[in-house]
């Protein structure tokens, strides 16, 4: 897999995790118990078949060496049962990994989609503070690790316990005085993994640290090549960069060694063990404990005996890792969901007599469903009516963002809010869509509290064009789509032309079906809020929100979609939110924000003749003329 | 195609040879143990003579220890050409990017960019080491227990002749059905990961519109494709391990048979049929071992051809051998086309002549996409013209030496970077001997030093990877003055201060008018007050100069500029 990059952690709660990591695999637990059983069966299989060969040598060849007629009948049986045992043993092995196939995908799909489900119900708060490289690495890293350990490692591990277990009864039935030198080989062995993993797992760290600073520069650098060459930084760049290199190399290198030392080493002494047993072994024929037959299964055996314990000890640490990587996962999805207490709906309706009725039908006329603590149920028109009361908002609990906001938006009005960077034009917006709450009956919409909204429903009827625009991998038409599901063709070709996007989209390769790559790569900033601007109009809602929707597009074509602009916000309450201030001269309001607090309000023509901080920034510009 | 990546060895050579000298060592030492045991069984056992069975096993447990020894020798010298490897690789790989023009880099995407230097290096390093380690000791181990095995007995060495191939070609037969189902399974990793990434940009996006659902299933989707592709390519993977211990077992029956047979009428000893397992194990585990090589290897090429790529890119823009005196600030350009592509069809700067005096202010306007921010990239030598010519100081920009250029033509970009650091640090980007005077004097011009002093740590501030603690507006102004340090003769600012407030946009002009006097300055800007008190505004309209005039003369002349001018300033008594 691509980016492998492990970091040793131990896990903290390992039964937790393993559990959990069972509980992904209960779906299949049949499918799991034949797996178990699959690699019972191959490991015993290797150990049965080789017990035969005592038999082989000191029954059916040993006693007819010489002779002209041998009987070959119990050979022959003898064999045909070896292979049968041998049979069952690869058809074992085969059966457990095709059935670890299944139960591994199918959980590790499980686990993606859990992950992504989950990470999708995030507050917005959790994306303030956490990276996306962070959360990424959930999906790669960590899902990878757990893939290796769950086809690979598990199996690994539990068919080496079985052979190491299995062969080491058999060694003590042929000769306990020989197994008892294995014994010591074995201690020398679990000595030498035990100091090599050590010092292994130290070096791996260091080299894990000077990889992200290597990699960290990388990307900050690559990122600012353009900058690094305008300020022709090359050699002062790339003498950092080597500095960085030799130590990772130094780490990796060191590292490296440990790994790659542990094979040889363990295969050695394997052989070594393997001298002292056939060399010990003879003695003991020569003295008349021994036969034959038994020295050669016996050396069979400790040839197999090395081998699972190098396994057991390398698929260890892996495991460890993986479980590491499956407590993030886990903690991740334990991650408290956007808490959503909201109980007004939004439904269809029409009007008979004057009274709201429900209907499923398609009316063009929504209403809130209110139902009361007293069983009864109130319905009130959707008609875009927002106010803040005296709200006071701080993400951190310590600096407030907004301070003593008031305001009110009557259906159909449009409010515009004007200020610096960081004045907390945003913030405002934030709330009212519930990126983020503020305290019972601050925020009212249509007069209903907006924290007993459902969420859903609350942003199902605000129309947004953020800031940065993010468009999605897919067709033009699919993008433009994503704000009404069911919107028709006709619909977005509406939309479209509303927002004057229809002519530079015409021009693309393949127009409505061209398809965007990441994140909208191949247009322009400008062409991408055009199509964020048609994406809201196609969604057709009661409250427009527009942050810096239009500071992208040249003042020029920003004059060319004023009208489709108009339009859009005709009839609708609108917030808009602008750099610029020519976007905003014809609201109905203007309120001007700086630090958290509303300073002027009022419409361009009183604003002006206010000659306040709006006239100070409006002339600003004109100063000149 | 490999001496390339070999040569990025350098002093680790030595290294890289060690290693399979040493693995050879190990496998011959390894090779003759099955050998001595067989011995001890054959010889010692069968004439009661314990001292040659004390005598064999003593050279046995040795050769082992000398084993080891070679083994763990070749360890360490394959991790150190390894990773020396990889750092020689870091080294010319981030080298040649640093060689790269603007239009090199458009080339390759920046992700890509850091893929190759990151990941696509640290795939070569884990194949090479394979390489000099593996794929020396397999085929050595199989030629070697081969050749042991037929030495024993060469009739019962012709089960091998059969048992090979057959493990060969059926090795062979998986690798290639699986490998182009790995690949499509790569593709679906990777559509998965950019969903995932998609959302985690766009997480406001989704949660503004409520599609949550919907990205759900759309991911749901991707991962059951995702699913279905691995499975489809392990499917045949699996079968790796069932063959090899059929064709072992196998081998272990006729071995049991031919050898019994053998021994019992005499033509083998019991001791030369143990060896005879022990060979067999070598040389079956060799071959599995070839063949997972070379799936390694298969894998880590695509590695090596995207490494391999950056080294054959050859900087298209090159470095005069003698570099020209600048003499002042004027620009010229004489008649210049210019097409990203270098395709005289597809033109985005056509027939471009203009003269600006040093010292002048010149503002350039235009609509998205006619071609502003290419026009000045000209100027520093970013992109080379395609035909006609820019003149700086009274030179060919091709006749300087592109620092002595780019040290006296500052720009700053419309995407512009900060680097982790303190602000103090990033400063010194426009001059490293900046005195604390200059760079407050800078940072003045810029507007930038009231914000730097309201921070608690003021210009040692830690700016965060990409200058995450300060807001765009404020990011904008301290790359201003990073480029005022330069004490530049030529300064271009595209579209450099369009998220800093009217007010402070103006104070920034003026102080450039007053310190800046002699220096030529080049504002691309959306806004019509940013440009209109400049000594000249070139009007740029589809890649083609539309007008170039003072604000007054484009009002009365220029319709493009009075639509502009009139859409920023409507309503306006």
């Amino acid at each position: 897999m691509p980016r492998k990059m492990r970091d040793i952690r131990r896990p903290q709660n390992m039964k937790n995790t393993i559990c959990r990591i069972f509980h992904y695999i209960r779906d299949y637990r049949i499918q799991f118990i034949f797996v178990l059983l699959g690699i019972l069966g191959g490991a015993l299989a290797n150990i049965i078949g080789t017990s035969l060969l005592k038999p082989l040598i000191n029954l059916y060849i040993v006693p007819w060496i010489g002779s002209e007629q041998p009987e070959l009948s119990g050979f022959i049986s003898l064999l045909v049962k070896m292979g049968t045992v041998f049979l069952v043993g690869v058809f074992s092995t085969y059966l457990f990994n095709r059935l670890m196939l299944n139960i591994s995908t199918g959980a590790l799909y499980k686990i993606r989609t859990d992950l992504f489900d989950h990470m999708e119900k995030l507050p917005i708060q959790y994306y303030d503070t956490h990276t996306h490289g962070e959360l990424m690495s959930r999906f790669t890293n960590d899902v990878d690790t757990l893939r290796e350990m769950l086809s690979q490692g598990l199996p690994q591990l539990i068919s080496a316990l079985i052979s190491i277990v299995g062969v080491f009864i058999m060694m003590l039935l042929l000769s306990p005085v020989l197994t008892f030198l294995v014994v010591l080989m074995l201690v020398i062995m679990l000595q030498v993994i035990k100091y090599i993993g050590s010092r292994s797992g130290r070096y791996f760290q260091k080299q894990q640290a000077a990889l992200g600073k290597v990699n960290g520069y990388i990307e900050e650098m690559i990122e600012g090549q353009k900058v690094v060459k305008v300020f022709c930084r090359e050699n002062q760049v790339e003498e950092e960069f080597e500095t960085l290199n030799e130590a990772l190399r130094e780490a990796a290198s060191n590292a490296n060694t440990y790994a790659n030392v542990l094979m040889p080493i363990m295969g050695n002494l394997s052989h070594i063990n393997y001298a002292i047993t056939a060399a010990a072994g003879a003695l003991m024929v020569i003295g008349g404990f021994l036969d034959l037959g038994t020295i050669a299964a016996f050396l069979q055996y400790s040839r197999n005996f090395g081998m699972p314990i190098t396994q057991v000890s390398q698929q260890f640490n892996n495991i460890l890792n993986a479980l590491a990587g499956a407590e993030r996962i886990f903690n991740l999805i334990d991650v408290p969901e956007e808490v959503d207490n909201g109980y007004v709906t939004l439904v269809r309706c029409t009007e008979e007599n004057g009274e709201i009725v429900e209907t499923q039908q398609y009316t063009g006329m929504w209403a809130w469903k209110h139902p009361h603590s007293d069983g009864t149920l109130t319905y009130t028109r959707l008609q875009g009516d927002v106010r803040f009361e005296d709200v006071t908002f701080s993400y951190d609990g310590k600096k407030d963002v907004l301070k003593n906001i008031s305001l009110y938006a009557k259906p159909g009005q449009k409010i515009a809010f004007v200020g610096s960077t960081g004045a907390g034009k945003t913030t405002i917006t934030n709330l009212i869509n519930r990126f983020y709450d503020v305290p019972d009956g601050k925020i009212r919409y249509d007069g209903i509290n907006i924290n007993k909204i459902r969420k859903d429903d609350l942003r199902r009827s605000l129309g947004m064009v953020l800031q940065d625009t993010h468009l999605f991998t897919g067709t033009v038409k699919e993008n433009i789509r994503y704000g009404n599901l069911e919107a028709t063709d006709e619909e977005i070709l509406r939309a479209a032309k509303l927002a004057n996007a229809d002519g530079f989209i015409r021009h693309l390769p393949q127009g409505y079906d061209t398809v965007l790559t990441a994140d909208g790569a191949n247009l322009s900033q400008g062409q991408r809020q055009l199509l964020a601007i048609a994406r809201a109009a196609v969604a057709n809602p009661p409250v427009l929100i527009l942050d810096e929707a239009t500071s992208s597009i040249d003042t020029r074509t920003e004059a060319l979609i004023e009208k489709g602009m108009d339009t859009l916000m005709e009839g609708r309450t609108v917030f808009v939110i602008a750099h610029r201030l020519s976007t905003v001269r014809n609201s109905d309001a203007i309120m001007v924000l700086e630090n958290g607090q509303i300073i002027e309000r009022g419409d361009h023509d009183q604003l002006l003749a206010e000659k306040g901080k709006y006239f100070q920034l409006y002339t600003g510009m004109f100063e000149l003329s | 195609m490999y001496r390339q990546i070999f040569h990025c060895l350098g002093a680790y050579k030595k290294y890289a040879l060690l290693a399979p000298v040493t693995v050879i060592g190990e496998v011959i030492l390894e090779v003759l143990i099955p050998m001595m045991m067989a011995r001890i069984i054959n010889i010692g056992i069968s004439n009661g003579d314990v001292p040659y069975v004390i005598k064999m096993g003593a050279v046995m447990i040795i050769t082992a220890l000398l084993s080891l020894c070679f083994g763990a020798l070749s360890g360490r010298f394959a991790a150190v050409a390894a990773t020396g490897l990889s750092k020689g690789l870091r080294k010319k790989l981030f080298h040649q990017v640093q060689d790269f023009s603007f239009s090199n880099i458009d080339k390759f995407s920046t992700a890509s960019l850091i893929t190759r230097l990151t990941t696509d290096v640290t795939n070569t390093q884990n194949a090479f080491q394979m390489v000099i380690r593996m794929l020396v000791r397999a085929p050595i181990m199989l030629v070697l227990a081969t050749f042991m095995a037929v030495r024993i007995n060469a009739s019962l060495a012709g089960i091998f002749l059969v048992a090979v191939p057959v493990l060969a070609v059926s090795l062979g037969l998986i690798i290639s059905l699986a490998f182009p189902r790995f690949t499509k399974m790569l593709k679906k990793y990777d559509a998965l990961n950019a969903d995932v990434q998609e959302n985690l940009i766009a997480i406001r996006v989704v949660k503004a519109f409520v599609r949550e659902k919907f990205e759900n299933e759309k991911f749901h989707n991707s991962a059951d494709l995702l699913r279905a592709a691995q499975k489809k390519a392990e499917k045949i993977i699996i079968f790796n391990m069932p063959i090899m211990q059929f064709v072992m077992y196998g081998c272990m029956i006729a071995v049991c048979w031919f050898g019994g047979m053998q021994i019992i009428s005499g033509h083998m000893e019991t001791g030369d049929l143990m060896s005879f397992f022990s060979y067999l194990t070598q040389i079956l585990m060799s071959l599995m071992m070839v063949a997972m090589i070379c799936v390694m290897l298969v894998l880590s090429k695509a590695s090596i051809t995207r490494i391999l790529e950056i080294f054959d890119e050859s900087p298209d823009i090159q470095n005069p051998s003698a570099s020209a005196v600048m003499e002042n600030g004027s620009i010229v350009f004489e008649n210049v086309n210019f097409s990203y592509g270098n395709d005289p069809q597809n033109l985005t700067l056509q027939n471009i002549s203009l003269t600006i005096h040093s010292g002048e202010t010149v503002g350039i306007i235009g609509g998205t996409g006619s071609a502003k921010t290419t026009l000045v990239q000209l100027i520093p030598r970013l992109y080379d013209v395609l035909q006609g010519r820019v003149l700086v100081g009274g030179h060919d920009v091709r006749e300087y030496d592109l620092k002595s250029l780019r040290d006296q033509v500052a720009m700053v970009l419309q995407k512009n970077v900060l680097f982790s650091g303190s602000i103090r640090s990033n400063l010194k980007w426009g001059n490293e001997n900046a005195s604390e005077q200059e760079i407050s004097a800078a940072c003045q011009a810029a507007q930038a030093e009231n914000f730097i002093l309201s921070f608690p740590d003021g210009y040692d501030t830690d700016l965060g990877q990409g200058g995450v603690n300060v807001s765009g507006g404020q990011k904008q102004r301290l790359c201003i003055a990073r480029a005022l340090l330069k004490k530049p003769k030529i300064i271009i600012l595209d579209d450099s201060t369009s998220a800093v407030d009217t007010a402070t946009d103006s104070k920034i002009r003026a102080a450039f008018r007053e310190e800046l006097a002699g220096t030529t300055t080049i504002i691309i800007a959306q806004r019509i007050s940013s440009i209109c008190d400049a000594d000249k505004i070139i009007v740029l309209n589809e890649g083609k100069i539309d007008a170039i005039g003072t604000h007054e003369e484009l009002l009365k002349n220029n319709a493009i500029y009075r639509e502009v001018y009139e859409s920023q300033q409507k309503g306006v008594a």
